[in-house]
């Protein structure tokens, strides 16, 4: 088995301490309480439970939260992670889960907790833009499912996050907006080995993509301007700018989460997605959205029960498959010994690690490409400027209205997805094409199936090719060629409606985040969960250390009680 | 041993197959004629505006034509991966309305209770005011 050969390569710094560090055990970032600068690393307990049991002993109250997050944001506002930030929404929410509080009715885990939002989930009262000038001041007069579910448990909402227009892209660069800067590229970890290599170059030209779509999410997330973000996931949106970011980037599968709300991309196989810096902040987080939503038939109606993660104890029962075909010529050679790193660290632990085939697997790019243009066409047609979103001035006839409103509102890449999407559905393409496409997916859908009824319980995979790239390099090659490259590991766990997650490993040679993907069984979210959460107890991925760029945090966390606390 | 050899394997199969973007498949670009551009652009709305974007078309076909490689006889379309459940339907029941002012405030252009549009009867092609470009 080609994961046993010996990788004994430097997966990463240990990083030394920092008053960031310090700052972090507020926001559940260490584990260690009581010597809390004693290591560099810290495994993630969940932010949220800590968070909030702080919450509730009164040692932070939800306005401080907020209030620290909201001037995080500002400190952080140049990597564009935020297209708005609904600020007084979120004080006035956290003025009333105060109250809560007080009374000693706290809603739950998320009461008080800073969340965010990707920019094309409907928010009632709060601009919702796809980062597209299509729908530049649309105002939506509902909430998606799931912000309302967000908000009915009591959590504070930051701000709607920056992504790829329409959500349609791999590096969160072709928004309206510009792209998102990932916050590692200010990382004292990035910068330290940028130092050792290259002199006098202007540092600030080499910023990093945070992936995407929900970049802007995962950003957010990263630079712990919030607790948890929504995502949404149709080809790896979620779980590839969580890879990154360093941050844990959960797909659920599909019919698992409403999507009602969230403006469509592929509706067959979009899905809301979760960001988080721990695996146990994914399940509290996916416990409140997961379960059926009358206004989305695609929800299923088995009850849903709380995803506690119990620990993982007896490994023997686990079975891990490694699929043969994401050994690709185009994987870095840090990710892969990662990656064979990690299966034999569950392995050494006692698991059963076998090689599997996803024979159909290479397909799902092209497969995607058609199915998604096709019904990104189809999706795309309500915007007509008439009942909502941008209009232009032509007014000479319905059409010509239609199709310069179009022209002004759509960029270059979903112009071409709209074209090639209704080239494919041409009455004599149909077949062709779309259904071909279809029937491809049913082999790439059958590929997974075979595999988990031979008794695997969960795969182990790259989520991307190598770590994140600088901006300069990235724009080099179109949207398409990009998310081809970039969709590789993530997009066929869409065409099969599969729960996968992203879950941070270590950092690369540069000082990068890379992480590795996990792949359930359909609605095994829970299990998919556990596993990753034993693997994220055994890598401990280093924390972010931003504190060039929070130099004068002190002023931020103004009250010391603030920076300390702790569960103890 | 065979470990390194299935590896090399790989590389050498996948090659072949990845790499993408390569050269449009002189078998499966077909030409993108001036009146597919006006048939797709009537049908959707929305201009190539440039040669690139007609390019770009050209390049989206060659690659949808990989598909041609997959044996699929005998295979279903998928449509959802919900297939084998049954679909939900809500009750027909009025739960929620009354909001027709809220949704009228995200319209630009409104008469009372009415979305207006320009006239309906001009077909688009026929006013002339795309970007001309020349059609290949």
């Amino acid at each position: 088995m080609w994961w046993r050969v010996g990788h004994e390569d430097h997966v990463g710094p240990d990083p030394p301490r920092s008053e960031w560090n310090c700052l972090l055990r507020a926001q559940g970032g260490r584990e260690d309480s009581r010597s809390p600068c004693s290591r560099g690393r810290g495994v993630p307990r969940p932010a949220c439970i800590l968070v909030s049991a702080a919450l509730k002993q009164g040692q932070v109250t939800p306005t401080e939260l907020c209030q620290r997050c909201l001037s995080l944001i500002k400190k952080t506002k140049f990597l564009n992670a935020y297209i708005t930030v609904s600020e007084e929404v979120a004080l006035k929410q956290a003025e009333e889960s105060e109250k809560r509080y007080k009374k000693g009715h706290s809603l739950g885990d998320l009461d008080g907790i800073p969340v965010a939002v990707k920019d094309n989930f409907s928010t009632a009262g709060i601009e919702t833009t796809c980062a597209s000038n299509m729908l530049k001041g649309y105002v939506p007069p509902y909430n998606a499912t799931v912000v309302q579910k967000l908000l009915d448990q009591g959590a504070l909402l930051m701000g709607k996050t920056n992504l790829d227009e329409f959500a349609m892209g791999s590096g969160s660069t072709d928004g309206i907006f510009g792209p998102v800067k990932n916050p590692w590229s200010y990382s004292k970890q990035y910068r330290e080995k940028r130092k050792q290599k290259s002199h006098g170059k202007n540092e600030d030209s080499h910023w990093l993509i945070t992936g995407g779509s929900s970049g802007g999410s995962a950003a957010a997330v990263s630079a712990f301007t919030c607790f948890a973000a929504l995502g949404s996931d149709t080809g790896g949106s979620t779980r590839n700018p969580a890879a990154h970011c360093g941050v844990v980037g959960l797909k659920p599968s599909y019919g698992l989460v409403s999507r009602h709300g969230l403006i469509p991309l592929v509706n067959s196989m979009d899905v809301p997605g979760i960001l988080t810096r721990c695996v146990d902040d994914a399940a509290i987080v996916l416990g409140i959205l997961a379960g059926h939503d009358p206004k989305d038939s695609t929800t299923i109606q088995d009850p849903v029960k709380p995803f506690t993660l119990p620990s993982l104890t007896d490994m023997s029962k686990l079975c891990i498959g490694i699929p043969k075909e994401y050994l690709t010529p185009e994987l870095s050679s840090e990710v892969q010994s990662l990656w064979s790193k990690a299966a034999n660290l569950f392995e050494s632990e006692g698991a059963k690690v076998i090689e599997v085939s996803l024979p159909h697997t290479s397909y799902s790019i092209v497969c995607y490409h058609v199915l998604c243009t096709s019904e990104v066409a189809s999706n795309m047609a309500r915007f007509d400027g008439l009942e909502y979103g941008h209009r232009c001035d032509i007014d000479v006839s319905t059409e010509a209205m239609y199709a310069a409103t179009r022209r002004e509102g759509f960029n270059d890449v979903v112009r071409g997805r709209i074209l090639s999407g209704n080239f494919f559905l041409l009455k004599e393409n149909y077949e062709n094409y779309f259904v071909k496409a279809q029937k491809v997916r049913r082999l790439i859908a059958r590929d997974f199936v075979n595999v988990f009824n031979s008794g695997v319980d969960v795969l182990l995979t790259p989520t991307t090719l190598s770590e994140a790239v600088p901006h300069t390099e990235f724009i080099r090659e179109d949207n398409r060629t990009r998310s081809a490259q970039d969709d590789l590991f993530t997009q066929a766990v869409n065409m099969a409606g599969l729960p996968a997650v992203s879950v941070p490993m270590a950092l690369s040679s540069q000082g990068l985040p890379i992480g590795l993907q996990f792949i359930g069984r359909a609605f095994c979210d829970q299990q998919l969960l556990t596993v990753a959460k034993w693997f994220e107890k055994q890598v401990q991925f280093p924390v972010i250390q931003l504190q060039e760029l929070m130099d004068d945090c002190s002023s931020v966390f103004e009250n010391e009680k603030l920076a300390s606390v702790s569960l103890k | 041993m065979w470990t390194r050899a299935v590896w090399l394997g790989l590389r050498a199969s996948a090659g072949g197959r990845r790499g993408f973007p390569s050269k449009a498949d002189p078998q499966g670009s077909r030409r993108v004629t001036a009146e597919l551009i006006e048939h797709l652009e009537r049908l959707a709305l929305v201009d190539f505006g440039s040669q690139e974007a007609v390019a770009r078309l050209e390049k989206a076909i060659a690659f949808a034509d990989r598909l041609r490689a997959v044996d699929t006889d005998g295979v279903e379309p998928m449509e959802s991966v919900l297939e084998d459940r049954c679909l939900y339907l809500r009750s027909d029941n009025v739960v929620e309305g009354n909001c027709a002012e809220e949704l009228l405030q995200n319209s630009h252009r409104v008469v009372e209770e009415y979305f207006v549009a320009p006239p309906g009867n001009i077909s688009w092609p026929k006013l002339d005011e795309k970007e001309p470009f020349s059609h290949c």
